[in-house]
């Protein structure tokens, strides 16, 4: 993907002082200073190459020509219409001088910053990388600005950043290793490096304040290796693994003075006790639930709806999911998984792969609604509507294939479904899913006008199983603002969830095999 | 040998029209022509007006409904179209309840030859919405539809908040691909 470098000559030189003599003068009439900024490193499975970039009006800019170079891009500029066409495994992008945006393929995408003309090239946001150019090589670029990193495909590139701690007789170094990835942690020495199974590693490696145990830390010895020195006190090591937050990992290395004896030191923070209940064993029959994943919605910074006493949707949806765990967990037996457990911003997407990557049968978002009128209340429940996402989205519900040729003749038909509409093949078991819990709701809570209802909420998109949106009430209402607020209204919401999810697993373990399954080659998961 | 060179001097002609109507687009991104601005030079075009639908919330809160009022012409489908959003996102008469945040306000608005329109609205689209996921489906669905309701040439809209393409206002509402005219959300629906 990354050519090696072309030979250098006078020609070079000369364009370079020409280049700088334009940009100059370029500035000079912007009014702009170009910055120097350290170069991008560009990590792709072929090495590692530099991609210059330059700030320009507060922006980072690299230039077109640098971008063609490494990822063999054909770059014209059409004279008499004033655009530049960049064009890349047959797909082209246009860029327009004086607008922030690009056209990828005819859909418009939003840039920091206009191009710029540079002499005989052109300089673009580095935003272009990941916003166009990804797009248009369909493969991953991912731009990590702090760390002046630019990774290519399916390059492994850990963000492993850490602390140490004095303890005493012991120094203890904790890494974050995100995401987790498998390392070996052996003693070379006076040294202990720590290898990671990766093509390189994004580190922000802490200074030590205890120089008599750990020296010093550092990467080294290979691409993705931590080295830690031994300070002039320590004799040994000790190192465990521990779980990290959103499928990051955790590497706790002590490093032990050479007097000091194992059985007094404080032991390594165990891994926690099992917060989920025992494995629940596989006998359930073929139609059962295992795991279902309860999003509880907003968290964090996005506080969602606010009620006119001030009560935040987010601190209800949290109380209610917990609530909905433990009742889950005792009353049906399942796994159950929160996507937060705490009062943490996570993003719309991790909600969704959070459910795909456990496996979860179901997915079940908690929210409270809201309105500018503030007579609005009732509860609702959504599912997907494939409307908005095109004709895709319908054929994939529709479980149609497409047929692609096989080397040696033929086709094949196969189910090519991009990861984001995940959601479309599950369709029809999310609308079951969404008229039982609105039918066990409403025996229970008060339900809106349009209590069951269809909506293009990204949230449920890319869940890879049957999932749904629930608004428990309107917190607009200073009534049910109330009832939201109330250990009974969120017993009440939970019974009436929990009683729905039985009567769904019922109702798709006694469904005939034949009877009712969508008919989709290569199939769904079906319950 | 003849209809090669009418080819080429079509072509010509539709890449130049093309440039012009870019460079025509680029130069008003940010300049929504508020209704009441003053035209000096052509009183009479500043005066003029169009009956558009617009779409503000139902009494009781469950739905959008159609409001027929008095936007100021716009000349071109895009100049219409910042009219009419521009009207959609200014503060609705009593007893009228708009869906769209305080505050909220047109930085720009793009329009390809696909009839996809792009609105880009000020950062108080997210800073200042509710919350909700009804009301961001109404925040959303007033604009949509105000547009493809009124401008048959425009059939699908993106909204994007301080120039950026926005995952949602509110996060609900999928905004990363342009959304068509969906009247589901209206009164006449049956609720």
């Amino acid at each position: 993907m990354v050519p090696r470098p072309a030979g250098r000559g006078v020609s070079l030189f000369v364009v370079l002082v020409f280049r700088t003599a334009v940009l100059l003068l370029a500035c000079a009439l912007v009014g702009a200073q170009p910055a120097t900024t350290p170069p991008y490193s560009v990590l792709s499975s072929e090495g590692r190459r530099q991609l210059p970039a330059r700030i320009v009006a507060g922006q980072e800019m690299v230039a077109l020509e640098d971008l063609a170079g490494l990822f063999q891009l054909t770059v014209r500029e059409d004279s008499l219409a004033g655009g530049i066409s960049v064009s890349a495994r047959g797909q082209t992008i246009v860029l327009t001088p004086g607008q922030s945006l690009a056209t990828v393929s005819g859909r418009l995408v939003p840039l920091p910053a206009a191009p710029i003309r540079e002499g005989r090239t052109w300089l673009v946001p580095i935003d272009f990388v990941s916003r166009a150019l990804a797009l248009s090589l369909g493969t991953r670029l991912e731009v990590r600005k702090p760390s002046r990193l630019i990774l290519v495909g399916d390059i492994r590139v850990p963000r492993v950043s850490g602390t140490v701690e004095p303890q005493g007789a012991l120094a203890r170094l904790t890494l974050d290793v995100a995401p987790q990835t498998p390392h070996a942690v052996a003693q070379e020495g006076t040294r202990v490096v720590i290898k990671f199974e990766a093509d390189g590693l994004d580190a922000a490696l802490p200074a030590s304040p205890a120089p008599d145990l750990i020296q010093g830390i550092r990467t080294g010895d290979g691409p993705a290796s931590v080295v830690v020195e031994f300070g002039p006190r320590a004799g040994s090591f000790r190192a465990s693994d521990l779980p990290g937050e959103r499928g990051a990992g955790r590497i706790v290395v002590d490093i032990l003075a050479a007097t000091t004896t194992p059985a007094p030191i404080t032991p390594v923070t165990p891994p926690p006790a099992p917060t989920e209940p025992p494995p629940v064993l596989d006998i359930t029959p073929s139609g059962g639930i295992r795991t279902i994943v309860i999003d509880a919605g907003h968290g964090g910074d996005e506080h969602g709806a606010r009620g006119p006493q001030g009560t935040l949707e987010k601190n209800v949806t949290l109380g209610v999911a917990r609530r909905l765990k433990a009742a889950l967990e005792a009353g049906l037996g399942v796994r159950v998984i929160l996507t937060r457990d705490t009062d943490a911003t996570v993003g719309l997407d991790e909600r969704a792969a959070l459910a795909n990557n456990n496996k979860a049968d179901l997915f079940i978002s908690l929210h409270a609604n809201a309105s500018v009128r503030p007579s609005a209340s009732g509860a609702e429940v959504f599912y997907l509507s494939l409307d908005e996402y095109g004709d895709q989205a319908q054929r994939i519900a529709k479980g149609e294939t497409e047929a692609l040729p096989v080397i040696g003749g033929g086709v094949r038909d196969i189910e090519v479904i991009l990861w984001e509409m995940a959601q479309a093949r599950y369709i029809e078991q999310s609308a079951v899913l969404a008229q039982t819990i609105e039918s066990a709701l409403r025996e229970r809570v008060p339900m809106s006008p349009r209590a069951i209802q269809q909506a293009p909420f990204r949230v449920l998109v890319g869940a890879n199983m049957p999932a749904v949106l629930v608004e428990m009430g309107f917190i607009t209402n200073a009534d049910q603002e109330k009832q939201l607020n109330s250990e009974g209204f969120q017993a009440t919401i939970v019974h009436g969830l929990v009683d729905s999810i039985a009567r769904y697993r019922d109702r798709q373990s006694t469904r005939p095999a034949a009877a009712g399954a969508s008919p989709r080659p290569g199939g769904g998961r079906q319950f | 040998m003849s209809p090669r060179v009418v080819a080429v001097a079509v072509a010509i002609a539709a890449i130049a029209g093309g440039w012009w109507l870019a460079v025509r687009t680029r130069g008003t991104p940010s300049a929504p022509a508020p209704a009441a601005a003053p035209a000096a030079a052509d009183p009479a075009a500043a005066a003029r007006k169009i009956t558009a639908t617009l779409y503000y919330v139902s009494d009781d809160g469950m739905a959008l409904v159609g409001v027929q009022r008095e936007v100021p012409y716009g000349e071109g489908v895009l100049e219409q179209a910042r009219q009419i959003v521009t009207a959609q996102l200014s503060a609705a008469p009593p007893p009228l309840v708009s869906a769209i945040p305080q505050g909220a306000t047109l930085r720009a608005l793009y329009l390809t030859d696909r009839g996809d329109a792009f609105v880009d609205l000020s950062a108080e689209a997210r800073t200042m919405h509710s919350g909700g996921a009804l009301d961001e489906l109404f925040t959303v669905y007033s604009i949509v539809n105000a547009l493809t309701t009124n401008l048959p040439a425009v059939a699908r809209v993106q909204i994007l908040v301080d120039g950026k393409e926005v995952d949602t206002l509110a996060g609900h509402v999928d905004l990363r691909h342009p959304l068509q005219k969906n009247m589901k959300w209206m009164r006449s629906d049956k609720g």
